[in-house]
């Protein structure tokens, strides 16, 4: 690819990641927003983070097949209940990582 | 100008992304590289367009010799579900400036959302602060792909468990947004649903997807039966 062809794709896909980004945001924050819309949107935040990170801790980046013997969920369990236990998002990072890291040693 | 209690509580909220960016970023920097993208292109790249996996897609397809026109399509349909993200972050940055939304909005990824969305819940959270995050995070982006680019693998990969610093801080941040069982309970069935779409239609759409299906089916559940799930709606601020 030209550094000219380059310079433009990276352009393009700058715009199109941009305006998804943008017209919610332009559109609702300025207007009422439906009740209704507003009973759906309080779906989304959990919704959207289980629909990310469920896959990548069950499926094998490689070929997609689903496995619960992958470190990556053995480690979430303990990680979700101190996530639970104790509602800090710095504390929970260090520990999944350590126990990732134990993980890769022992398992 | 922002104060400097809310300049620490921004960057103390955004610590876990730069980790996180650093275990990612790396990685795509040494891929850029190896794909032939001088270190001026990959931060380009970083810098432009902000958007970890559809980075990793494109630079991929540039390697296979794939034309622009594809890698652009693909780009917009796997960054999609910021349109999502984008929609909950409106209900918290009413009557803020135009100018500032748009500079808002170009930094918004998965994970700098979650981490602002869930300070905006717990109250206390205001743009300026959400702005340290966004700006810090991306600035961790663009350094850490040019140091993979740069340097190579700087820190061993898998040294310190590091490669699980995003996951982790999804975890916690979907325990910290399932603000009542009714909403945990749909998170899981969206985690499922995830999975399934997945495996039928491989490729990004499963996150969308399953978000959309989800968050109906709550609604449509909440009408059908009102009365079994109000008492499991306890708590819930948003």
């Amino acid at each position: 690819m030209t550094p000219e062809l380059y310079l433009l794709c990276i352009l393009g896909m700058g715009l199109v990641t941009f305006v998804p980004r943008l017209l919610p945001l332009l559109w609702l924050s300025g207007r009422e927003i439906s009740p209704l819309f507003v009973r759906w949107l309080r779906f989304v935040p959990a919704s959207i983070l289980s629909a990310l990170v469920v896959p990548s801790i069950l499926l094998d980046p490689a070929g997609g097949q689903l496995s619960l013997a992958r470190p990556e969920f053995l480690v979430a369990l303990p990680t979700l209940a101190f996530a639970w236990w104790s509602r800090s998002l710095g504390g929970t990072v260090v520990v999944g990582m350590l126990l990732y890291s134990l993980a890769g040693r022992f398992l | 100008m922002i104060t400097r209690g809310s300049l620490l509580q921004g960057l103390s909220a955004a610590l876990p992304i730069w980790l996180g960016y650093a275990a990612i970023g790396l990685p795509f920097g040494v891929l850029a590289g190896q794909t032939g993208l001088s270190v001026g292109q990959t931060a380009l790249m970083s810098i432009i367009v902000f958007a970890g996996s559809s980075q990793f897609i494109a630079v991929s397809m540039i390697g296979s010799g794939a034309g622009i026109l594809p890698i652009i399509i693909t780009t917009f349909f796997v960054n999609l579900r910021h349109l999502l993200m984008s929609s909950t972050l409106a209900l918290h940055l009413k009557g803020v400036p135009k100018g500032l939304l748009s500079l808002f909005s170009a930094e918004i990824t998965d994970e700098t959302f979650a981490v602002n969305l869930t300070r905006f819940a717990r109250g206390g959270w205001d743009e300026k602060k959400a702005l340290v995050v966004n700006h810090t995070s991306h600035l961790a982006w663009v350094v850490s792909s040019v140091a993979g680019g740069m340097l190579g693998h700087v820190i061993p990969q898998g040294a310190f468990g590091i490669d699980y610093a995003l996951t982790a801080m999804f975890l916690s941040l979907l325990v910290l947004q399932s603000s009542s069982a009714l909403i945990g309970f749909f998170a899981l069935v969206s985690g499922a649903l995830s999975v399934i779409i997945f495996k039928l239609l491989p490729g990004t759409w499963n996150f969308i997807l399953a978000t959309v299906i989800t968050a109906t089916l709550g609604v449509v559940l909440e009408d059908r039966f009102p009365r079994f799930l109000k008492g499991r709606e306890e708590g819930h601020d948003a």
